[in-house]
C-alpha cells in the first residue's frame, strides 16, 4: 500500500501556541514569510530545528510546529552550531534580534559566520531593546534617545551587513518585515545557500521604536529610497525606474537617467557571486538619504562548510584508522602483562 | 654493568627531576616512570610545572619538575620527599631543596653552577659546599660531556644541548639498575624521520649511564624489585587521558556519537586534545570561541542527540554557569568536566586545589540541582568519566565530573578493563511517531523525561529556558506549576542516589578516628591511614566519589564514629556540605590551601594529634 505524502502548507508549520507579540508587531509578517518559505522548500517538520536566543523575536520557536529551542541570551549561534555539527542533516534556522546577535552574542555571531557552519540566521533588526522596554541596541543610530540614552546615544552603531562581510560572511541579504513576497523569496535563497547565511530583516517595533524604518516603508517614497538587488540585473530603482547606481572612482554614486546623459547601460550589474567583498560591503552600507537602502541578496558565494569539513575529515581518518573500538585504543602502544 | 656492583634493595624510591621549563624534565620523568612500570614496579607520578611556558632561564619561577614514586608494593601517591633529586641548574636546586630527604642523593649539572647562575637563583653562597654534610652530591659536567659526546654529529649547538636531559636520565637509570631499551625504543618511534636525532639521544643516554658506572662519585646503586600487583594487562595513564577515554568508552557503549565543545584552559586542555585526536573513533570536537560557546555547542549537540561534553577548569565553569542552568531546565544529558586548579580568578593555573566543590554544587542562578561526582586517582578518571556519561544519559541531567590538577596530570599504571567490566547504558529515547509523546512527561521511577531527537517524526516539540508546564512542556507562568517543577527537578536528582553503590569504609570498623575525604586526595589519605594502622592505631577512611546526591548509607556510616576529620584542599567545603545534609554531623577539619597535595607526613601528624586529644 502506498501512502500519499501530502505537501505541507504554510499553516502546517504553525504550532498550537497562542502568538503573544504586540498587535501590529513586524514579527507577524516575518513569521508568515518563514512559514511560506518552509512550505515552498518542502521541509519535513521533523528535520527542522529552530534555535533562538532571548528577546521578543526569540519567542519564535514556540510558534512553530517544528523542533525548536528557545535558549539563553546571545547564545543562539553557539547552540545552533552544536546542533548542526552534531547532525548535518537537519535544517537549522536561527532567530535572533539585533541585541541577541550583535551585543551579548556578538562573539558567537562573528565566529559562526567565520566558520561557515550551514545555519540560516535571521536577524530581526528593530534598532531597540523591546523585551526590556526600550533601551538602545548596538544598531540604534548615533544620537538616538532611549530610556538608557535620554540625551541621545554617543555610540556608533554596527551595520549588520558590514559586520557579516567583515567576518568573512558568504551570504548576506536584507529584507523588510512587511514585504512578505520579498522576504519569502530571500528566505528560500538563504536556505538553499550552503554555509552560514544571514538575512537582516528591517523590523518595526510598534511600541518602543515605532517607525524606525518608516523612511523606507512610506508608501509614497519607498521605491525611491530602496533598491532591490538581483544577481545579474542592473542597479536600477525609483518609482519611475529613472535612477541607478554607478561606480565613480572608488565610490558608489546615484545617478539620474536622462536622454543624452546616463543610460541604463552605464549602471552597475549586480554580481552577488563575486568573491571580492569590496562592492558588497559598499552596497550593504548604502544609507538613506545619500543612497537607496539595498534589499535583496547582496552577497552569495560558495565555499566549503564547517559541518561538511568536520564530517569529511572524520570519514577520511576513520577509513585508515588503527583503532576501530575502545578495546583497540586502550590496548595500543606501550602495555605490559603482569602474570600470576 | 660491572658484576661487582653491590645493589641495595629498596622497597620504594622517590625521584624528582627538575630544571628549566625548556630542559625536558617532563619527558625525562615520563621515561623513567614508563621504564619502571615495564620493569614491574608500581608507579605514581606528579608533574609540577610553572604557568609560564618559558619563564626567564635560570630563575626559580621557571623551574619545571617531575616527581615519581615507585616501589615493589602498592604505591598510592607520588611521595612526599625525594630520595634522589636531579637539578639541572641552581634554580632547580633552590626550588626543590625543601622537598628532598636528608641524606638524599642530588645530581647536579656542574656546568650550570656558575656565580652568575647561583646569584640568579638567589643563593648567596655555593649550596653544594654549604650542604655537603646533609646530602650526597654528585656533580657532573653534564653540558660539557653531552657536547663532547656529540661533537662528530652534524647537529647545531642548540639541538646538541637539548639532549642533555638524556645524560641525566642515563645516570639515574644506572643508579637504579634500569634497562635502556624502553627509552631507546621510544626515540625510534618518536623520531622515525630523523635518524640523526634518534642516534644522538641514544648516544647521550648511554653516555650518562656509562659515566655513572665509571665515576667513583657514585658509591651506591639501588634496586627496587617488581611490585606484587594484580595480574592483568597494564599501561601508564594520566588522569586527563583516562577522562577522555572514559567518555569515548561511554559513547561506544551507549551507541551515540560523542561531541565535545570546549575552550582550551589549564589544566583541562589535554582532555580536549586527546578527544580531538580521536577522530579515528568518530569523536567530534568543536574548539569554541569561548567557554560559553563551549558548553552551548555541547547543549546544541545534546539536543541533536549526541553524547555531549564540555571540559574546563574553575574559571571556565564560572563562565558556563548560565548555560548549565539551561541544561538543567531543558533536562538534557550533558557531561561537564571540571579539572580544578587553585583559585579564585586566574589563581594558580598549574597547581591543584579542591575549591570548586561549592561552585559545582550550587553555582547557578535559581535552584538548579544536578549530579556532582569526583574521580580520585589518575586511572579511575576513566571509570568516573564513564559513569558521568552514564548518569547524564540515564537520568537526563547535566553531570559535573570533578577532577583536579594533581590527578589530571599525574599518572599511574592502569589495569586495562575488559568490555564486560563496564555496564550497559540505557538511553531513554522516545519512540518515533508515539502519539502520546509529551516532552515533559516523566516516568515514575526516575522522574526523567524521554529524549526525543530532531529527525524523529511526530515528536516535534520546543524546549527552552523559560519554565515549562508539567508534561506538555509549554511555557508556563502558573505559580503552582513552578513549585511542582522545582520539586521535580530536586527529587529527580536525589533519586539518582538509588543507583549509586553504597560507600565503603576502608580500615577499622571500630576506628578511633574516621578520616573523611573526597576526590583527588585519596592516595595521600589512604597512605597516611595505612601507615598509622601499621603502627597499631585504629583508623578508617571514608572517601567520597559521589558528592551529590550523597550515597544512601552516608548518614548511617558517619553515625558510627565519634571522632571524625574531613581533610580537603580548601577551607572546608565538603565538611560544610556534610553539615548541611547530614543531621547532627560534626567534625574536625584539616585544610590545606597551598596549591599542593597533602603530604603523608603532615596527615599522619594531624591524625596522631587528633588521636591523642581526648
Amino acid at each position: 500500500m502506498t501512502q500519499e505524502i501530502k505537501k505541507l502548507t504554510p499553516k502546517d508549520y504553525k504550532s498550537d501556541q497562542e502568538v503573544r507579540w504586540c498587535p501590529g508587531c513586524g514579527d507577524y509578517a516575518i513569521m508568515n514569510s518563514i512559514q511560506k518559505a518552509m512550505a515552498e522548500l518542502d521541509y519535513k517538520k521533523e528535520d527542522v530545528a529552530i534555535i533562538s536566543g532571548i528577546g521578543c523575536s526569540s519567542r519564535f520557536p514556540y510558534y512553530m510546529s517544528t523542533y525548536g529551542f528557545h535558549s539563553i541570551h546571545g547564545r543562539a549561534a553557539a547552540i545552533a552550531s552544536g546542533v548542526k555539527t552534531a547532525n548535518p542533516n537537519l535544517h537549522v534556522w536561527q532567530i535572533s534580534g539585533d541585541g541577541d546577535a550583535m551585543a551579548i552574542g556578538g562573539n558567537h555571531f562573528i565566529h559562526a559566520i567565520r566558520r561557515n557552519i550551514d545555519i540560516n540566521m535571521i536577524i530581526f533588526n528593530n534598532e531597540i531593546y523591546g523585551l526590556t522596554k526600550g533601551q538602545y541596541s548596538p544598531t540604534s543610530p548615533l544620537g538616538k534617545k532611549t530610556k538608557t540614552s535620554p540625551f541621545g546615544t554617543v555610540e556608533h552603531p554596527f551595520h549588520p551587513g558590514e559586520l557579516v562581510i567583515g567576518s568573512q560572511g558568504k551570504f548576506f541579504a536584507r529584507t523588510i518585515d512587511y514585504n512578505v513576497k520579498l522576504s519569502t523569496d530571500i528566505f528560500i535563497l538563504m536556505a538553499k545557500h550552503k554555509g552560514t547565511s544571514v538575512v537582516e530583516v528591517l523590523q518595526n517595533c510598534v511600541i518602543y521604536n515605532d517607525g524606525c524604518h518608516a523612511m523606507l516603508t512610506d508608501k509614497e517614497h519607498k521605491e525611491d529610497r530602496t533598491i532591490v538587488l538581483k544577481h545579474g540585473e542592473r542597479m536600477l530603482f525609483g518609482k519611475e525606474k529613472d535612477r541607478g547606481i554607478i561606480l565613480d572612482g572608488l565610490k558608489l554614486r546615484v545617478v539620474k537617467l536622462s536622454p543624452g546623459g546616463f543610460t541604463e547601460n552605464d549602471l552597475l550589474v549586480h554580481d552577488a557571486h563575486e568573491n571580492n567583498p569590496g562592492i558588497h560591503t559598499m552596497l550593504a552600507n548604502m544609507r538613506y538619504p545619500d543612497y537607496p537602502v539595498a534589499l535583496g541578496v547582496i552577497r552569495d558565494i560558495t565555499s566549503v562548510t564547517y559541518d561538511e569539513s568536520v564530517a569529511n575529515q572524520i570519514d577520511k581518518i576513520k577509513k585508515n584508522a588503527k583503532f576501530k573500538s575502545m578495546r583497540d585504543l586502550i590496548y595500543s602502544g606501550n602495555t605490559w602483562e603482569i602474570k600470576e | 654493568m660491572s658484576t661487582n656492583d653491590i645493589l641495595k634493595e629498596k622497597e620504594q624510591v622517590v625521584i624528582r627531576f627538575s630544571g628549566d621549563s625548556g630542559d625536558g624534565m617532563q619527558l625525562t620523568g615520563m621515561q623513567f616512570s614508563d621504564t619502571s612500570a615495564f620493569f614491574g614496579n608500581d608507579v605514581s607520578t606528579f608533574p609540577d610545572y610553572p604557568a609560564e611556558i618559558r619563564a626567564p632561564q635560570g630563575t626559580v619561577g621557571g623551574v619545571s619538575g617531575f616527581q615519581l614514586h615507585f616501589g615493589h608494593y602498592e604505591v598510592n601517591t607520588p611521595g612526599d620527599y625525594a630520595d634522589v633529586l636531579v637539578a639541572m641548574n641552581p634554580a632547580a636546586l633552590m626550588a626543590n631543596l625543601n622537598w628532598v630527604k636528608k641524606g638524599a642523593t642530588i645530581i647536579t649539572n656542574e656546568d650550570t653552577f656558575t656565580d652568575k647562575n647561583l646569584e640568579k637563583a638567589g643563593f648567596e653562597s655555593n649550596p653544594i659546599k654549604d650542604h655537603q654534610r646533609d646530602y650526597h652530591f654528585i656533580e657532573a659536567p653534564i653540558s660539557t660531556l653531552t657536547k663532547e659526546c656529540l661533537k662528530n654529529f652534524e647537529l647545531d649547538g642548540k639541538s646538541v644541548l637539548r639532549t642533555k636531559n638524556m645524560f641525566a636520565l642515563g645516570m639515574v637509570y644506572w643508579l637504579f639498575d634500569r634497562p635502556l631499551k624502553y627509552t631507546e625504543h621510544f626515540f625510534e618511534e618518536k623520531f622515525t624521520s630523523k635518524p640523526l636525532v634518534i642516534e644522538a639521544n641514544k648516544k647521550v643516554l648511554r653516555a650518562g649511564f656509562n659515566f655513572a658506572n665509571t665515576i667513583e662519585a657514585l658509591p651506591r646503586s639501588y634496586k627496587v624489585a617488581p611490585a606484587r600487583i594484580q595480574p592483568g594487562t597494564y599501561r601508564n595513564i594520566s588522569g586527563n587521558t583516562a577522562t577522555a577515554w572514559g567518555l569515548i568508552a561511554a559513547a561506544e557503549k551507549a551507541n551515540l556519537p560523542l561531541f565535545c565543545g570546549s575552550y582550551p584552559i589549564t589544566p583541562a586542555t589535554e582532555i580536549f586534545q586527546e578527544l580531538s585526536r580521536r577522530k579515528d573513533m568518530g569523536v567530534k570536537t568543536f574548539q569554541a570561541e569561548d567557554e560559553i560557546a563551549g558548553i552551548c555547542t555541547a547543549i546544541g549537540a545534546a539536543f541533536a542527540g549526541n553524547l555531549a561534553v564540555t571540559t574546563t577548569s574553575g574559571p571556565g565553569l564560572a563562565l558556563k554557569t548560565e548555560a548549565t542552568g539551561l541544561a538543567v531546565m531543558t533536562e538534557l544529558p550533558l557531561v561537564i568536566v571540571n579539572v580544578q586548579r587553585g583559585g579564585p580568578s586566574t589563581g594558580l593555573p598549574t597547581k591543584t586545589e579542591q575549591s570548586d566543590l561549592l561552585q559545582a554544587l550550587h553555582g547557578r542562578s535559581g535552584e538548579a540541582p544536578l549530579v556532582v561526582i569526583a574521580a580520585s586517582t589518575p586511572s579511575n578518571c576513566f571509570d568516573f568519566a564513564f559513569q558521568a556519561a552514564r548518569l547524564a544519559l540515564e537520568h537526563m541531567t547535566p553531570v559535573i565530573l570533578l577532577t583536579d590538577g594533581f590527578i589530571a596530570n599525574g599518572s599511574e599504571p592502569w589495569r586495562l578493563p575488559l568490555d564486560s567490566d563496564y555496564p550497559d547504558i540505557h538511553v531513554p529515547h522516545a519512540t518515533p511517531e508515539d502519539e502520546n509523546y509529551q516532552p515533559y512527561k516523566r516516568n515514575n521511577e526516575k522522574l526523567i523525561r524521554q529524549w526525543a531527537i530532531p529527525g524523529m517524526k511526530g515528536l516535534e516539540h520546543r524546549i527552552g529556558g523559560l519554565e515549562k508546564m508539567d508534561k506538555t512542556g509549554n511555557v508556563s507562568y502558573v505559580p503552582e506549576n513552578h513549585e511542582l517543577m522545582t520539586r521535580y527537578r530536586d527529587e529527580k536528582i536525589k533519586r539518582v542516589a538509588q543507583y549509586f553503590p553504597d560507600i565503603k569504609l576502608k580500615g577499622d570498623e571500630n576506628a578511633d578516628l574516621l578520616v573523611i575525604g573526597w576526590g583527588g586526595t585519596y592516595g595521600h589519605l589512604y597512605s597516611a591511614v595505612k601507615e598509622l594502622r601499621k603502627q597499631g592505631k585504629k583508623l578508617a577512611l571514608l572517601h567520597f566519589n559521589h558528592l551529590w546526591p550523597l550515597p544512601r548509607n552516608t548518614e548511617e556510616i558517619l553515625g558510627r564514629f565519634d571522632k571524625k576529620v574531613v581533610c580537603e584542599l580548601n577551607m572546608g567545603q565538603f565538611a560544610d556540605h556534610l553539615k548541611v545534609n547530614i543531621p547532627h554531623f560534626e567534625c574536625e577539619k584539616f585544610n590545606k590551601m597551598q596549591g599542593l597535595p597533602f603530604t603523608i607526613i603532615e596527615l599522619m601528624n594531624k591524625f596522631n594529634q587528633l588521636l591523642e586529644e581526648k
